[in-house]
């Protein structure tokens, strides 16, 4: 199939950036969005021009780089997928695709559709982990059975991928959806206890620092999200922060 | 005698790595402030250790060329990690664990490394679930397990289809901490580029920060490499994108030797290649042959229907079904080995047998395990004489709770519902057992060179068991490196920090700025994954899942073709200084093609076959390899000595006194 | 509560949204509960409506909660400019295409829009009738139900309020009703989201309450706002 796409181009922080149309010719509908991208960026390349920088790395939907706006909606079209996971199929021959890359102050443009999205891992080093040293002599994992239900809602959780789509398709850019995953895994095991308190306020504090928006609970990070991560979570964030912030000894 | 020292420690088996560990030289917390240490890498391996050396004490620079520490290709990992703990009361133990690593690496591996490898196995499972790591539980609350190719104990632990990435959030959090407190500083989005020496030692890099173009020295005491894997020398592989060998192989070029290249292991389960513009190759968990059988058609003219639509798979009346692997290897079954079951699909395909367009496919078929957990759900819930229907859609209950995330993959990239319809997989290619010798230590043949992970070549021999990647990074990155480097930084306590003003530096970066303006001003035509591509074809073709000395001797002469067509008409656009992919893939693109004539010329001079090296000239009447352990039982380490073809081979003899070499049967 | 900063996090926000949201919301049920003795007919009804109207704007408790409403209304509406205000500064450049009609309500994406509309309502609202009872010229009802001449006469706020529904006495009464009417529509629009959002916000819309409070909230944001509602298109087609 034949398409014109409209990508984003943008060269460097400081450049004011536009949207550019291309044409591309004999789609093959198994291709991925990223492999029509390939073969953009081949012919802009023979043309002698500067191809359009985008990330990506595992294609296979878990490393959560790649990141592309399409068509308004974070990801593309489809649910539960990663841009890399998005096939031609889904459109049809003649259509005009409009690509962009994600856009929160938080996540400032590098080039065309690479963004800086550092400010995660900011979130987790202000407190995303257990505070455990390697040693060799933690107790033996199965001394301390979880039950099985926290233990899924934990992995749940857990399979966030840090792409950035809850901030990119949230009208506000806000990171509560990132951050409550972290959090709720923490707090549904055991081994994060000892630090839930300080670590809901510390990672939130660091959300707030980084120049995301406030959770307004439209619920678009949910439906956009390409791990499904359920709203529970920011329901469990809240109740973390709100406990953390009433407790009187932090 | 041979120039390799392997430092495997005295005394029996079982010892060594205590032994070893209680003798090792010590840095004192005061002066393990005043060491600085270069980790390249955050996967499994990179991020492990970097986060262990800063808890230590050490100053620690990790490098990534992602955007994220998270992002390393060690996220991908499906299936699972392997652990010698007996929950299960299956009869495992450190020796089985060990044992079978050994016969699964078709005897090509150490001892002393497989042995250390399988006794710090528990203690990664008690590690990874101290860091919050949820591995899949029971309802007793209590770790699960599965099972993996080529073992007969479930022993592997998993979070559904996701525990690398589990994993490696673990160990991403780990490094989190410690960039936190200041003792690792991470430098996102930089791509090491060569290995300075000073004075024989490494005592730093070059990189290239990828956002900025600019081309920055860091000086360190030691540098570690846990860069992974070269897969991606075949293009196409399950590889991430970006995973490349120029960090291993630049660090070759400057002393370090390479061993066994021509190790790789080649996936059977995958889904197959559609088309001329694909990128990359998907990977089907391992634990889908718990429950997928895997077949192609008896009957020629029923492969030529299916080809050409007039059929139907479901259609194949089971006594025309050939379920190969269970007739040819009925004590195993569909879980043989890796290498095994990919050799024996190509087998098929290469008669004839295959069952897509391309002719380069098998089934694995879920239908037999849907109707018999269908049967089991059915009385389970206490319905009587349930219909065919009604069983199946109970089974496809069952199966979509297994693996409903795999099943959902194939169906968003294939378009073909695998409940209704088997899988169409075929082998590709996946892991490299081959990288950067090293030593009992873990350092390479230059000193203050460190490689761990999927970087180094230690563990796997010639064939890697599932669900034992994961588990080599993180007992190298852990549990091992963070003791072993003690033994050559304990003499580096009085050098003081390392200026890179030092003449070496100088002349490292000159020679990288050279390269890299190389590729901007040339005047070539064709982008640089039009040579990548041509590169992937010859490696494939010829040293791929069957190899033949007239193969690769022809490779060989095709590879230098391309080294001379790729620095003369590659065009690479955009500027120095500034982001820009396609010079990181020229760059990349280069050192593969090296390799790739290093790996034909190793997989030339073995003269045997053996795990995932399967030379045609040498196989038994039935078309198993056959191995040769009087003239190959050895590890094959090559010096560089300014191009591939002019390599020096150095043989590490391996020495098996535990386990008796045997051929590999699992009939 | 030293980090948590409870004015200044991006949560305690939330929360101070959602409290001061959830009281408006008990609020309107008062007020409802007020307003449905409209629906009483005759001298009794409009005796019974006084004196609910004096006993609100007189009894010390009553004065209490309507301070805490105003502060409430208040603090709900600057906290929620601050928010739409940090909201648009997170992201300074915008899409050229945004799909959002795919992931989330039009409700939810425009409480600040609607926020603004019930303002504008309710400036109106207090000026029509509250400001009226408390500071402007009213008629007075000066015998009770049976006819008997009540020792202190009461202020006839219900007059007031039929009069302003009757066009006869008032000729923008069919604008006022249509306009009472929409600004009903949009706290509905904001109840259906604003109601699950305020437990949302607290952490309280999980697990098995989850449901429970989505229906909660869908039955609330329809039926407090209709029967608001009804009350001007009743008294505008009893008199017409």
């Amino acid at each position: 199939m034949n398409l014109t796409l409209k990508v984003w181009r943008q060269n460097g922080a400081n450049d004011k950036g536009r949207l550019e149309s291309y044409q591309v010719k004999d789609i093959s509908p198994d291709m991925s969005f990223l492999e029509m991208m390939d073969v953009l960026n081949d012919q802009i390349i023979v043309e002698g021009k500067d191809p359009v920088a985008f990330d990506h790395d595992c294609r296979e939907g878990i490393c959560g780089s790649c990141s592309m706006f399409i068509n308004g909606e974070a990801h593309g079209p489809g649910r539960g997928i990663t841009t890399c996971q998005l096939h031609m199929r889904t459109f049809n021959d003649g259509d005009t695709i409009y690509i962009e890359p994600w856009r929160a102050a938080a996540f400032p443009v590098i080039k065309d559709l690479v963004t800086d999205r550092s400010a995660f891992d900011r979130i987790i080093q202000a407190g995303g982990y257990v505070s455990v040293n390697t040693s060799g002599n933690t107790q033996d994992a199965n001394a301390l059975p979880i039950p099985k239900d926290d233990a899924d809602k934990a992995f749940d959780a857990a399979t966030c991928i840090g792409c950035g789509a809850c901030v990119a398709t949230c009208k506000n850019s806000s990171a509560m959806l990132f951050v409550s995953a972290k959090v709720s895994q923490l707090a549904l095991l055991p081994q994060g206890d000892p630090e839930r308190t300080t670590r809901a306020l510390h990672m939130v504090e660091q959300m707030d620092k980084e120049g995301f928006g406030n959770c307004t609970n439209t619920g678009a990070c949910e439906v956009e999200c390409p791990k499904e991560i359920s709203l529970e979570n920011i329901a469990r964030l809240n109740r973390e922060y709100l406990r953390a912030s009433v407790n009187p000894d932090k | 005698m041979s120039v390799l020292d392997s430092k495997i420690p005295s005394g029996p088996l079982a010892h060594k790595w205590t032994h070893h560990k209680d003798h090792v030289n010590l840095v004192n917390p005061a002066n393990k402030r005043l060491i600085d240490v270069i980790v390249v890498g955050t996967g499994l391996a990179g991020s492990s250790a970097a986060a262990s050396l800063a808890e230590m004490g050490y100053n620690v620079k990790a490098l990534c060329f992602q955007d994220s520490p998270r992002r390393a290709h060690s996220i991908a990992a499906q299936g699972g990690i392997n652990a010698a703990k007996n929950y299960q009361n299956d009869g495992d133990s450190t020796f089985r664990l060990f044992y079978d690593t050994i016969k699964g690496g078709d005897y090509r591996s150490r001892e002393a490394n497989v042995y250390r490898l399988a006794e710090v196995s528990a203690s990664i499972i008690d590690q990874c679930v101290a860091q919050g790591v949820p591995f899949a539980r029971d309802y007793g609350g209590l770790l699960d397990n599965r099972s993996f190719g080529g073992v007969l104990v479930s022993r592997t632990f998993y979070a559904k289809g996701q525990t690398g990435q589990q994993l490696l959030l673990g160990a991403y959090s780990a490094l989190s901490r410690q960039i936190a407190k200041g003792k690792v500083e991470m430098l996102n989005r930089h791509e090491m580029l060569d290995v300075v020496l000073v004075g024989g030692k490494a005592r730093g890099i070059i990189a290239r920060n990828l956002v900025t173009g600019e081309i920055e020295r860091i000086s360190a005491h030691a540098v570690v490499l846990a860069s992974g894997g070269y897969g991606n020398v075949f293009f196409l592989s399950t590889n991430a994108m970006g995973s490349n060998v120029t960090a291993a192989w630049k660090a070759h070029k400057k002393g370090a030797f390479f061993a066994n290249p021509c190790f790789t292991q080649i996936h059977p389960t995958c889904i197959p290649v559609s088309g001329d513009y694909q990128s990359k190759l998907t990977l089907m968990s391992e634990s889908l042959r718990n429950d997928g059988r895997i077949w192609v058609p008896k009957k020629l003219e029923d492969v030529k229907a299916i080809r050409d639509g007039s059929k139907k798979p479901v259609q194949i009346a089971e006594e025309d079904r050939d379920y190969y692997l269970e007739r040819r290897y009925p004590s195993f079954g569909n879980l043989v080995p890796r290498d095994v079951a990919s050799r024996a699909a190509k087998e098929r395909c290469d008669e004839g047998y295959g069952v897509n367009k391309t002719g380069e496919a098998v089934f694995l078929d879920f239908s037999s395990a849907i109707m018999r957990y269908g049967k089991t759900e059915a009385r389970i819930r206490g319905i009587e004489n349930p219909s065919t229907d009604q069983v199946r859609a109970l089974g496809e209950e069952v199966v979509g709770n297994k693996y409903g995330n795999l099943f959902q993959m194939y169906e968003k990239i294939t378009d073909d519902n695998p409940y209704k319809t088997p899988m169409k997989i075929y082998p590709a290619v996946h892991y490299t057992m081959g990288g950067i010798w090293v030593d009992y230590n873990l350092q390479t043949t230059v000193p203050g060179l460190f490689a761990t992970g999927e970087a180094n070549f230690s563990d796997h021999g010639a064939n890697r068991l599932g669900a034992s990647a994961l588990m080599q990074g993180l007992a190298d990155g852990y549990f091992v490196l963070p003791y072993t480097i003690g033994e050559y930084l304990a003499s580096d306590i009085r050098t003081g920090k390392i200026s890179t003003d030092l003449p070496e530096f100088e002349a490292a970066e000159k020679a990288v700025r050279d390269q890299l303006n190389k590729f901007i001003n040339n005047k070539g035509t064709q982008p640089v994954d039009f040579f990548h591509k041509k590169l992937g074809r010859i490696m494939w073709d010829q040293c791929g899942m069957a190899r033949s000395a007239e193969g690769l001797t022809k490779a060989i002469a095709d590879i230098q073709a391309l080294r001379k067509d790729f620095f003369a008409n590659v065009r690479v656009s955009g500027k120095l200084d500034e982001l820009n992919p396609e010079l990181e893939k020229a760059m990349r693109v280069a050192d593969f093609i090296d390799l790739g004539e290093l790996m034909c010329k190793d997989a030339l001079e073995r003269n045997e076959s053996c795990g995932g090296h399967f030379r045609t000239e040498y196989q038994t009447e039935e078309g198993e390899a056959l191995r040769d352990d009087v003239n190959y039982a050895y590890v094959a380490a090559w010096e560089y000595t300014g191009s591939p073809a002019d390599s020096i081979l150095h043989k590490e003899d391996l020495k098996f006194e535990e386990v008796e070499l045997k051929q590999r049967s699992y009939k | 509560m030293s980090r948590s900063a409870i004015l200044k996090s991006s949560l305690a926000k939330k929360y101070w949204m959602s409290a001061t949201g959830l009281f408006l919301c008990v609020f309107l049920l008062g007020h409802l509960a007020g307003n449905l003795q409209l629906f009483m007919e005759g001298a009794a009804g409009e005796y019974q409506f006084n004196q609910y109207a004096k006993f609100m704007t007189t009894n010390p408790a009553v004065k209490l909660l309507s301070y805490l409403t105003y502060a409430s209304i208040l603090f709900h509406a600057i906290d929620g400019l601050l928010l739409t205000i940090q909201n648009k500064k997170a992201r300074p450049v915008n899409y050229a295409v945004f799909k959002a009609s795919a992931n989330s309500t039009w409700a939810s994406r425009n409480m600040g829009v609607l926020g603004t509309v019930l303002l504008a309502f309710i400036v109106t609202h207090m000026t029509n009738f509250w400001a009226v009872m408390h500071w402007g010229e009213m008629p007075m009802q000066t015998v009770d139900p049976e006819g008997k001449l009540l020792e202190e006469p009461l202020k006839n706020l219900h007059m007031v309020v039929m009069n302003f529904f009757n066009p006869a006495e008032n000729s923008l009464a069919l604008l006022a009703t249509v306009l009472y009417v929409l600004s009903m529509v949009a706290i509905g629009f904001h109840l259906s989201h604003g109601f699950h959002s305020a437990f949302q916000s607290l952490g309280l819309r999980t697990g098995k309450y989850g449901k429970l409070i989505m229906v909660a909230g869908k039955v609330f944001a329809i039926v407090v706002p209709a029967l608001f509602a009804i009350i001007p298109l009743y008294l505008y087609f009893i008199q017409a």
